[in-house]
């Protein structure tokens, strides 16, 4: 009836493992009694949870992702906490619990933290940087976000039921083949990533959809805002790579529950296959991850130096280079693997080839503060400390791109630290200056600089806490993913290392207080123009936060920095001669429930309820049905509701709240003919 | 070029048929014992590789005339990245079982 889950599966066997569990229990009560005292269940389901709005799904996948950073985070605390007493002592955590949680943290920072964030910006900022009113396929996008939620649910209940995996976020096989690895803990990885990768690749064929059809008049593929840009590019490599991952979970699925032998060595397997395979996404993963993190720092950099961005075009090409030859260079991840010389070296150039359009771009937004007013927002002092940072991690990158070098530092801590200063300089911080730069647009009031600014030194100088040491300790011969040590030389390293974590801790703390800070001060940080920054592109024309259909009227675009030109010209906030309806996608619960459901299936498949699992799948094809027979999914908003709120919106707005254009306007014999007006 | 005298029943039969053929033979010479050895592999990758592109063409509707150049350049954008990823792999499989042997 219950398949393999029986009552041992709660783990009784360790008190850090129960506390584990303890704290995600309580944790889910918690949000389920305050939900409930809130009064809040009707409006969470009705106004957010069934939303097919893409900057309502956006801000969830933001929530999805910062909730998993804290959990990805613990796990990491953990980790350094146990590495630095572990010196010829078992530490305080057992060596099967310290494989789960290496495991876990790579698999939630990259599917359930980098991941939904990425989606989230790109889903609230994209369709109003291109003058769109939603994405393409709301009603898919709604269900994309809930199969992301839903592999993320596996993961957290991994922790409460069963054991998640031991064999590290890549999985390799032979250990993670049903010999070496029995348990549940293998599977409940392959569904996670299963089941969020299907919702991944829906989402990049939705972006793909959006950027390529739904541009507003004027917005040539050239005039498109950078974030725009790596957005479209990473939608292509989602909507390839992630298919290579959800064909080779599968066959360690079929592997592992049907007796199949893709990967095993009898019956003509091969598990090198597998390193193969999994690569050949996890690397264009990685630009997937970087590349919107660039889009970002490419708007916040121009915004906060009051200039065009410098070398707009060869962002572009930069962007595109990185994209393609994202899909040349996989297996520099496994060159030990005992390829010949020759396939060695091609890939070990094609990495290294990779760093100069990288090079590129940061030589741009370089050029792009050179005699600019630079302005120290926290999402600007991001920025500064990204490309500081990065650089180092990039230099560290091209050092392993050289097979001779790379057969040294493999699976060394070296390796932990330079894949680590690509992603927490490379991503998070763009992410974080995203939700610096961008959150007054989600939702209609600034967040604290001064906090801001204190997360980002804890953060910055925690890195550098905790990630130059595992240099060191690569050169020193650590390996990665040592439970204990007998090296006495190691440990004052993994000590200031594990300050460094605790450093990070305090930045994390200070990302909660800015955030409560912002919403008690609410009323006295609100932004009336829709534009706080003075902002250049698109995103910054709707108001804060915008209307549901984001623009009333289409606009018509003619520059890169559409809405600075038409502040410049005295084209914004004008009321146009008249509004006309609206047809507006019409929110869905199909789309949570397929989630839930698909989080049952995933629950079935890793207990072996084969009854639940038949049963999961008809409801989906059922939620499917239901769907394709639905032929009223749209609505109208009338002409004079959208003449109400756009004239409550407009009458907000003084001529004070607007920003002086006078510094921007050509001068003169560049000017060419005399401007019109001001904003 | 009439597109709906393009769409009519009888190319999608002939597409239809093309696809039954294209998968039957290499079928048959597995299932009959008719080819061996790495033939066979060679046989069933043009076979598919064929019927892709008859997909394209009698399903979808390809058309290097009428099909918009956008729609082209993405098909031609996948079929590179389609060549990198498998004849990537094909070559480090192989050279890896080569220096096994």
């Amino acid at each position: 009836m219950l398949g393999r889950l029986t009552i041992e599966a709660i783990p009784l066997y360790s008190w850090v493992a129960m506390g584990g569990a303890a704290v995600t229990v309580c944790g889910g009560l918690a949000v389920f009694l305050l939900i409930t005292y809130l009064r809040a269940w009707k409006v969470l389901w009705t106004d957010w949870l069934t939303s097919v709005d893409h900057k309502k799904i956006g801000i969830m996948y933001v929530v999805l992702a910062l909730v998993m950073l804290v959990r990805g985070f613990v796990d990491a605390l953990m980790m350094r906490a146990q590495q630095a007493i572990a010196l010829n002592s078992e530490g305080y955590l057992p060596p099967e619990h310290f494989e789960q949680i290496f495991s876990s943290h790579g698999t939630i920072m990259i599917f359930f933290v980098a991941m939904p964030f990425l989606t989230g910006l790109i889903n609230i900022i994209v369709p109003q940087q291109i003058g769109a009113r939603d994405v393409a396929f709301p009603f898919l996008n709604s269900v994309s976000l809930w199969l992301t939620a839903a592999g993320a649910g596996l993961v957290l209940v991994s922790l409460v039921v069963g054991k998640f995996s031991t064999a590290g976020w890549t999985g390799y096989p032979p250990y993670s083949g049903v010999e070496f690895s029995p348990g549940v803990g293998v599977d409940y990885w392959l569904w996670a990533l299963i089941v969020s990768g299907v919702g991944s690749t829906a989402s990049g064929i939705n972006f793909i959809v959006t950027i390529v059809k739904n541009r507003c008049p004027g917005m040539t593929y050239m005039r498109m805002p950078l974030f725009t840009w790596t957005a479209l590019c990473i939608s292509v490599l989602i909507a390839f790579a992630f298919p290579a991952l959800t064909v080779v979970a599968a066959q360690l699925t079929l592997d592992r529950t049907l007796g199949f032998h893709f990967f095993t060595n009898g019956d003509g397997g091969n598990m090198m296959l597998f390193a193969n395979l999994i690569w050949i996404w996890g690397h264009p993963e990685v630009y997937i991850l970087i590349l919107p993190a660039f889009g970002i720092f490419s708007e916040v950099v121009a915004t906060f130096s009051r200039k065009r961005l410098f070398g707009y075009k060869s962002l572009v090409y930069a962007t595109a280079c990185i994209a393609i030859l994202s899909f040349t260079v996989w297996l520099h991840h496994f060159f030990t693997m005992g390829s010949s010389a020759n396939v060695n070296a091609v890939f070990g150039i094609a990495t290294m080839i990779i760093a100069v359009p990288t090079g590129v771009k940061i030589f741009d937004w370089m050029f792009t503060m050179y005699r600019g007013r630079i302005e120290f927002h926290p999402s600007m002092v991001y920025t500064i400390g990204f490309m500081v940072t990065f650089v180092i991690g990039g230099v560290t990158g091209v050092l392993l791109a050289l097979p001779p070098a790379d057969y040294l530092m493999h699976n060394s801590t070296f390796l932990v630290a330079h894949f680590h200063n690509m992603l927490i300089p490379g991503a998070l911080f763009g992410y974080f200056a995203g939700l610096n730069y961008w959150f007054p647009k989600a939702f209609g009031f600034k967040l604290d600089a001064k906090w801001g600014i204190r997360s980002f030194w804890f953060w910055f100088i925690g890195f550098y806490l905790a990630f130059m040491p595992l240099y060191v300790l690569g050169f020193m011969g650590m390996s990665r993913r040592m439970e204990h040590y007998a090296d006495p030389n190691w440990q004052p390293y993994l000590i200031v290392a594990a300050l460094g974590a605790l450093c990070i801790l305090c930045g994390i703390i200070c990302i909660a207080v800015q955030l409560y800070v912002s919403a008690k001060n609410w009323g006295s940080a609100r932004d009336v123009t829709g534009d706080p920054w003075n902002g250049r592109t698109l995103d910054w024309a709707t108001s804060s936060p915008p209307a549901p259909y984001n623009f009333a009227v289409l606009p018509e675009v003619r520059d890169v920095d559409a809405f600075h030109d038409m502040k410049i010209h005295g084209t914004a906030y004008r009321p146009p001669a008249h509004y006309e309806d609206i047809v507006m996608p019409r929110k869905s619960g199909l789309g949570p429930i397929i989630g839930a459901v698909a989080f049952v299936l995933g629950f079935a498949f890793v207990w072996y309820i084969w009854w639940l699992v038949a049963l999961s799948l008809v409801l989906i094809l059922i939620c499917i049905g239901i769907r394709a027979c639905d032929d009223d999914t749209d609505f109208v908003m009338p002409a004079a509701e959208v003449a109400r709120i756009e004239a409550a919106h407009l009458a907000q707005i003084t001529p004070v709240d607007m920003h002086d254009m006078r510094d921007f306007e050509p001068r003169g014999a560049a000017s060419g003919t005399p401007l019109a007006g001001r904003a | 070029m009439d597109h709906s005298a393009e769409r009519t029943l009888s190319t999608y039969l002939t597409g239809f048929v093309l696809a039954v053929v294209l998968t039957a033979i290499p079928f048959a010479l597995v299932w009959g014992g008719l080819l061996t050895g790495p033939a066979v592999y060679y046989v069933i990758a043009v076979a598919a590789v064929l019927q892709v592109v008859v997909h394209l063409v009698f399903f979808l509707h390809l058309n290097l005339r009428s099909t918009p150049a956008e729609n082209l350049f993405f098909l031609g954008f996948a079929a590179v990245l389609i060549f990198i990823m498998v004849g990537g792999s094909l070559w480090i499989m192989m050279d890896l079982h080569h220096r096994m042997m």
